[in-house]
């Protein structure tokens, strides 16, 4: 589904990705873990043509999307949920979701989209409740449902999210996680960035560890919960504190 | 002062106070579309206004506004394209030297194309001396469309903006762009769409307000620094509260025409202008970001 290979990006003179390559298998879980300033936000930006790649390839459905405008990357069925929610703070929560399936209405399939709001309601009733709110006041876990469900609405064939727990109480947490989960048994693609890397690992199919714009491990998500390195480094300190799945 | 005069007054300050609100409304559309200040949105007034006088020499008077309406539209829209659309992520001091840039370049076309002579279209209904008599105030017929029309085109952009999707869209790019972006609008196009709105309704207000105010190649100067004025008052991007600021700065000159002379009338709006950028920058209308919360 998704295949990148020696990908490499940064900031102006800053360099941050390092001949990054991975792939995303369709139907998985896939998580990044990573230290704070790996480069795993600049990744996912640069996968969806937020941010211009210097060298290398990216290919989505096996056509290469590196200079293609991150309007036609979503047209194509590849979806961010961004870091830090990102929700359109004076619109409604309605609203966003509507605009959420922006591309659905190019597509010619609008007919759809009361249906995927539906279906989105169903998957969180918060939001149902609060349809008329704007999507500013909401909580931050209620934004971050909001964030998900907005991408959702486009009807991505891979959606990815940038640390969905971030700043978020474990019980939201645990909510989150589960409709990921929930997703990936719906047939959904997911590829998740997370610095929460017990819970990530809890859920995913495989995993990749980014340090500083490298990927230095990759592998089958138990075998990484049960590597020396990645407890020492991603697990170990604050064990007891990482939310249970 | 009796009674009487004191409301043909605020009839008079009414009058240009809705024009204000409108060259306001356009700077406020691009503002929220880019975080830019299009100093040649009075250009589009002054332009609208001088193509409506020429076409009614060969359209009836519907049909020239209308098309010197659509023709400012396509002016805004190039301009965008030519101008702004390829810059990536431009500094607010680059934005400002260009569209000061390009206020120059439409005023001295204007004055090639139509001379320094002053223009002005016919009264829609009556002439100067027609009045309607309202209660003791005596109005001219042409306020009155002035006033209507410009509510009319308030209400329609308050619908556009809240009811269609393109409007919703452009809603989307100016609350959180790449946010607008990952939901695969094309934020340049509505900064385009913006241009475009911004350029209609400068013309259609220079339109029916030139049989009052008169129109000139540089009559957009005076008026986008009164827009301006207005925008600030009101809470740059806040269309809104940018009404009721242009009614008030409108009725204060109006006012200021009995107190001073009359060649001090333009003074009030700068000293407003610094006033406001210097105690109060977010505008008399409270916080505004809080009300861009709930308005478009
Ligand atoms: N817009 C930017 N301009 C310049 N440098 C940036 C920019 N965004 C990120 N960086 C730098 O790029 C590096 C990687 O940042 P990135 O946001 O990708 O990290 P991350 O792995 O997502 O971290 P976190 O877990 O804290 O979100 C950091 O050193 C950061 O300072
Ligand atoms: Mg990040």
């Amino acid at each position: 589904m998704l295949r990148i290979k020696n990908l490499e990006a940064g900031y102006a003179t800053l360099k941050v990705l390092r001949k990054v390559t991975m792939h995303v298998n369709p139907g998985e879980i896939v998580t990044i873990i990573g230290a704070n300033g790996a480069g795993k936000t600049t990744l996912l930006k640069t996968v969806c043509g937020l941010l211009r790649s210097r060298d290398g390839e990216i290919l989505f459905d096996r056509q290469d999307i590196r200079r293609l405008s991150t309007e036609e990357i979503v047209f194509r069925g590849c979806s961010l949920v961004p870091e830090g929610r990102q929700v359109f703070a004076p619109l409604s929560v309605r609203e966003n979701l509507v605009l959420g399936a922006n591309v659905q209405y190019r597509r010619g399939k609008q007919a759809e989209v009361k249906n995927d709001l539906n279906r989105m309601f169903g998957l969180f009733p918060r939001l149902k409740e609060r349809e008329k709110q704007l999507a500013g006041t909401l909580s931050g876990g209620e934004q971050q449902m909001l964030a998900i469900a907005r991408a959702l609405m486009a009807r991505p064939k891979l959606v990815m999210m940038d640390e969905p727990s971030m700043g978020l109480a474990p019980l939201i947490v645990r909510d989150i996680f589960g409709i990921i989960t929930r997703l990936r048994d719906e047939g959904n693609t997911v590829l998740l960035v997370e610095q929460n890397a017990k819970a990530a690992l809890g859920i995913a199919d495989r995993a990749y560890v980014l340090e500083t714009g490298r990927i230095i491990l990759q592998g089958q998500a138990e075998d990484l919960l049960s590597n020396r390195d990645v407890q020492r480094a991603y697990l170990g300190r604050d064990l007891d504190s990482e939310t249970d799945i | 002062m009796n009674i009487d005069l004191f409301f043909q007054y605020i009839v008079a300050g009414l009058t240009y106070g809705t024009i204000y609100a409108v060259v306001a409304i356009g700077f406020n559309i691009i503002y929220n579309a880019t975080g830019i200040i299009n100093f040649a949105q009075g250009e589009f007034v002054m332009l609208g206004g001088m193509t409506a006088v020429t076409l009614h020499q060969i359209l009836p008077l519907p049909l020239a506004i209308l098309a010197a309406v659509i023709i400012t539209m396509a002016v805004g829209a190039l301009i965008e394209i030519l101008f702004i659309r390829w810059l990536d992520r431009p500094s607010v001091l680059r934005m400002v030297i260009i569209t000061i840039g390009i206020s120059i370049l439409i005023r001295e076309a204007s004055l090639h194309i139509w001379g320094e002579g002053v223009r002005a279209l016919p009264y829609f209904t009556g002439s100067s001396e027609t009045s309607i008599r309202l209660g003791g105030v005596f109005v001219s017929p042409q306020v009155l469309w002035v006033v209507g029309i410009s509510a009319v085109m308030v209400i329609l952009l308050n619908v556009f903006f809240t009811y269609t999707l393109p409007g919703r869209q452009m809603r989307a790019c100016s609350a959180n762009r790449d946010a607008a972006r990952l939901c695969g609008i094309n934020a340049k196009n509505m900064v385009t769409l913006s241009f475009v709105l911004s350029a209609g309704i400068g013309a259609l207000g220079g339109s029916i307000v030139s049989p009052i105010t008169y129109v000139q190649y540089d009559s957009g100067t005076q008026l986008a620094i009164k827009g301006f004025t207005v925008a600030i008052l009101g809470g740059l991007g806040n269309s809104a509260a940018a009404v009721g600021a242009g009614m008030i700065l409108g009725v204060l000159e109006s006012f200021s025409i009995a107190v001073l002379p009359a060649a001090y009338k333009d003074v009030i709006s700068i000293a407003i202008l610094l006033l406001i950028l210097f105690v109060r920058p977010s505008g008399i209308f409270g916080s505004s970001e809080a009300a861009r919360l709930s308005e478009f």
